[in-house]
């Protein structure tokens, strides 16, 4: 359920109750997955993992592998990385290289030492555990912290450290905020390592042709510049891989990278002459996979004034990315951009330091650093609130950046481009019926259970431009992020939309049919959209960091505008007129004032197609416009004390919560779920709200449930849907979103970005409730996820001693 | 490895399907690879996550949990199976584009199959028991809100249309 639609100024598709392009087929079951491509002869990829954190590799042996009939070919390291070049890393650590194979040394339980290519996937895995792997067992790390120490075991010996990357950046006069505020506290909030984890694993489908010498890749990808990284691994020329870019992926938010899986299954296609697939099964995606997410310490200090005032915030940020580092680090940088979260803060220490363990590699998840964050500071903000007696929504309103404020440029160099915090928070209240909240919450409370109300207001950055990699490596000079869009409308009229990245579930085909549906004046119903390949396509940067509906909406919108130009232009030149005394309505253009004196679709598109004659000179005949959209804002240096901004826009949330605990087992159960969100004009609101409740459900099995835990030798304890528990409808409540609308003045219609919606918010609420529940006991948990275990841990470690005092 | 081969028949939405296969494999990597009906996705292969539901003799079953070999003799209904006599997508599915109850699409045939058990048992489900009967399908695109609403329509529309 949600509450109707902010009124989308007078758009005729966008921000209506439309159906998707999408669903029809998917529910059909005609979907093009990656698994579903069967190419002639193709071959099957089953890898051999190391059982040890730590190890050196003392010899493999083949052969008894290679001697099962049906298998083709086993791939070691020694060969594979002899043959293709390490993965980019996005920090300055050069040393820290990454193949898809080990060599030499593994460096966390599960990484792929060996691949078999056999006749069947079934094949492959039998002589997969016929390969004989010698290792000589060595000390492993798995604690940040430890790694840290002097004297710990080094993930990448030459690196010289596990430290990854370190910085201090001071945003604004911190110290003296913390000396002249009239209270500060500190405490530590954990969050725990998990990941979005979609249904469908990673895989990809590879064949070389030896005529073309092109290599064609069909892959279950969200990731950006991804050809051009899989052809330098490969030592290919970027025109020699053509990733084809119509393949349905089943889920990613963030976490489909699989470049390491590409190239060497790009390479295996190559040597063996034969198409190559590799589909992780569920063990392989979980360990080695290279996705799991954040895994992070927040040491955290606020500094503020008995009125409420937050004067200032030191943020130290530890991260353990596991063995290897691709963007990973980054996830630290996104957070620059909103680190005061919604907040008037204007003094702030940051201090991110990104940690190599012996743990698998951490990939991007959805809000890229985002939700860990936010988590802290809610959870900060709580605490003040605690510390001085004082209402947790009243300080929030205290504090929250005022709407005559806009745009609000933080410590930290961004600028907010819009928004109506107080209100969207007010609207939430209402739709929750505050005070009836607060009455169940006491009401259960009374009847001896424990119940909290849990609040968090945070930010979403949406539609950068990457710069986070600028500012954390300066070699690394990235101002850009542009997406693109070509429309075309043949001969018939029909018209056509061509992108250039993958979907998997955002819906991309619906947000470009809309856009141009809207501009042009067409039914989107019967425009297509087209997902072209990597040698076709125009410049992407992939649907991550929630940048469509800003980035491919306004290339889409921008070409469509070119068509309409166009047509305005044949029309002028054959009334002899000037396009300005021309009207356009429903893609025929007539004479102001005289409707009659008109020229329809077909006839201008016939036109633009085979009547040289009547184009106006210097026209380009056909009919079809790209357009390349820059990032709005986007191209700024940071400054030498780390000011940047990166992200035009910036949407923003509240999530509301009522958790009951059960207090013997420790069990919590979400009773009550509001979310108000502000994410500018809407293209798609089913799209938009889908998203949001989504996000929610990730941000509920990050608070209670997801961890991917280690047992002390290094092992992954948590590989498999039993012990890495993702919530299901039955732990998922029913969610009410409240929309509002303050649009953006930087983009095309007024949208922002919402595809990490949900997931940046909940965590923090969820926390905060449980907290909240835990607060009459002097019991609190400031470690995610908060397991029933924690949880009833808690409340038994309470129970033995009374309540904490409240600080002066 | 030279595998012994069993001849199975199995019934395939409505059509004899028959096939020479070894023990291991399972139904799903069956109707995947062999009869090439690939809308049953494999999602975790040790049954927790539903996306590889279908209906066995009309009763929602995980092919993932099943081998091939099993399905000898019985009936079995795919998301492809779902789908009117005349080739339209049921009420369900067109409820399921209604609500947008999908996104990505992976989970979406098990989430159809398991859906379109409970309402053939139970055609005026509560929030509850359309809860309860996705409880064993996870979808990490919804949050399960736009899934439960699509049901709720569903099972509305089915009633809407009764005699």
């Amino acid at each position: 359920m949600s509450a109707a639609a902010a009124s989308p100024r007078g758009y005729r598709y966008i921000g209506t109750k439309r159906r998707t392009k999408e669903d029809p087929r998917f529910v059909a079951g005609r979907g093009r997955y990656v698994a579903d491509i069967a190419l002639p002869g193709m071959k099957h990829v089953a890898l051999v993992a190391s059982p040890h954190a730590a190890a050196r590799i003392v010899s493999i042996n083949t052969a008894p592998a290679l001697a099962l009939p049906g298998v083709l070919y086993v791939l070691t390291g020694d060969e594979f990385c002899a043959n293709t070049d390490s993965l980019a890393i996005g920090v300055d650590a050069p040393k820290v290289t990454r193949w898809a194979l080990a060599r030499g040394l593994v460096r966390y339980a599960g990484e792929w030492v060996a691949a078999v290519v056999a006749d069947s996937r079934a094949l492959a895995e039998d002589a997969a555990e016929l390969v004989e792997v010698e290792y000589a067992a060595l000390p492993h790390v798995i604690d940040p912290e430890a790694a840290l120490a002097a004297g710990a075991p080094l993930v990448h010996p030459a690196h010289g450290s596990n430290l990854l990357y370190q910085r201090k950046f001071v945003w604004g006069p911190v110290e003296e905020a913390f000396a002249k505020a009239e209270h500060r506290i500190a405490f530590r909030a954990v969050w725990g390592r998990s990941a979005t984890v979609p249904i469908e694993t990673f895989g990809v489908a590879a064949q070389w042709d030896a005529g073309t010498q092109i290599l064609d890749i069909w892959a279950s990808i969200q990731m950006p510049k991804f050809p051009d990284q899989t052809a330098r691994a490969l030592r290919l020329p970027g025109n020699a891989v053509r990733v084809h870019y119509d393949v349905d992926v089943g889920g990613s938010y963030g976490v489909k990278r699989g470049l390491k899986h590409t190239v060497l299954v790009g390479y295996l296609a190559r040597l063996l002459g034969v198409p190559v697939r590799l589909i992780e099964d569920r063990l392989e995606n979980m360990r080695g996979g290279d996705m799991q997410g954040p895994d992070r310490f927040f040491d955290m200090q606020v500094a503020f004034d008995r009125d409420g005032t937050i004067r200032g915030l030191k943020i130290r940020a530890v991260d353990d990315v596991g063995a290897y580092a691709g963007r990973s680090p980054f996830q630290l940088g996104k957070p620059v951009t909103a680190i005061c979260g919604p907040y008037q803060i204007q003094a702030i220490e940051y201090e991110p330091i990104s940690v190599m363990t012996h743990k698998t590699p951490q990939e991007a998840v959805r809000g890229f650093g985002q939700a860990p964050t936010n988590f802290a500071l809610e959870r900060a903000v709580d605490r003040v609130a605690r510390a001085l007696g004082m209402d947790r929504i009243a300080l929030r309103r205290k504090n929250l950046i005022r709407k005559d404020q806009f745009p609000y440029t933080i410590p930290s160099g961004s600028t907010y481009d819009s928004g109506d915090y107080h209100t969207v928070v007010e609207r939430a209240l209402a739709a929750v019926d505050y005070p009836a909240l607060v009455h169940a919450r006491d009401d259960a409370r009374r009847a001896g259970r424990l119940a909290g109300i849990g609040i968090a207001t945070c930010l979403e950055p949406s539609g950068g431009n990457s710069a986070f990699e600028l500012l954390m490596n300066p070699k690394n000079e990235t101002t850009t992020w542009m997406d693109s869009c070509l429309v075309r409308v043949d001969l018939s009229g029909s018209v056509t939309a061509v992108i250039g990245n993958s979907s998997s579930g955002q819906g991309h085909e619906s947000l470009v049919s809309t856009v141009v549906g809207e501009i042009l004046e067409r039914d989107p119903a019967t425009i297509r959209v087209v997902r072209a390949d990597s040698l076709t396509a125009l410049p992407s940067n992939s649907p991550v960091g929630s940048r469509m509906a800003i980035m491919l909406g306004g290339a889409a919108a921008g070409a469509a505008k070119e068509i309409k130009e166009t047509l305005l232009a044949i029309a002028a030149h054959n009334f002899e007129c000037a396009p300005q005394d021309l009207e356009y309505r429903d893609g025929s253009v007539s004479l102001k004032g005289a409707p009659d004196k008109r020229c329809g679709w077909d006839q201008l598109v016939e036109i633009a197609h085979r009547k040289f004659h009547r184009l106006p000179p210097g026209m380009e005949p056909g009919l079809q416009a790209k357009f390349v959209w820059e990032v709005p804002t986007g191209g700024a240096l940071p400054t030498p004390d780390g000011r940047i901004h990166i992200y035009p826009c910036y949407a923003f949330e509240v999530h509301i919560v009522l958790v009951e605990i059960d207090p013997d087992t420790g069990k919590p159960a979400i009773r009550n779920y509001v979310c108000g969100h502000d994410c500018g004009v809407m293209i798609n609101p089913d799209i938009v709200h889908g998203m949001t409740y989504g996000g929610i459900a990730h941000g509920i099995g990050a608070a209670l449930y997801e961890k991917f835990a280690y047992t002390e030798d290094g092992q992954l304890a948590a590989g498999t849907f039993m012990d890495y528990l993702i919530p299901s409808a039955m732990e998922v409540p029913a969610l009410a979103i409240v929309d509002h609308c303050t649009p953006s003045p930087l983009t095309t219609f007024g949208q922002k970005g919402s595809g990490e919606a949900g997931y940046l918010g909940a965590p923090a609420a969820i926390a905060n409730a449980v907290n909240d529940a835990l607060d009459p006991l002097g019991a609190a948990i400031d470690t995610l996820p908060m397991s029933h275990l924690a949880i009833w841990t808690a409340i038994g470690a309470a129970g033995s001693r009374p309540p904490l005092e409240r600080p002066a | 490895m030279s595998e012994t081969l069993y001849a199975i028949s199995v019934d395939v939405n409505g059509r004899r399907r028959t096939g020479q296969v070894p023990a291991r494999l399972s139904l799903v990597d069956w109707l995947r690879d062999e009869v090439r009906l690939t809308g049953t996705h494999v999602g975790c292969e040790h049954g927790i996550c539903g996306a590889c539901s279908i209906m066995l003799d009309g009763e929602p079953v995980r092919a993932c949990l099943m081998y091939a070999v099993q399905a000898h003799g019985h009936r079995v209904t795919t998301v492809e199976g779902l789908a009117r006599p005349d080739g339209a997508v049921s009420v369900l599915q067109d409820s399921f584009c209604e609500a947008h109850g999908l996104q990505c699409g992976y989970c979406t045939p098990g989430m159809l199959i398991a859906a379109q058990g409970l309402l053939d048992a139970n055609p005026d489900p509560t929030e509850a028991e359309i809860r309860d009967a996705i409880g064993g399908n996870l979808c990490r695109c919804t949050g399960y809100q736009q899934i439960v609403e699509a049901v709720r329509l569903a099972a509305a529309r089915i009633k809407e249309s009764a005699p």
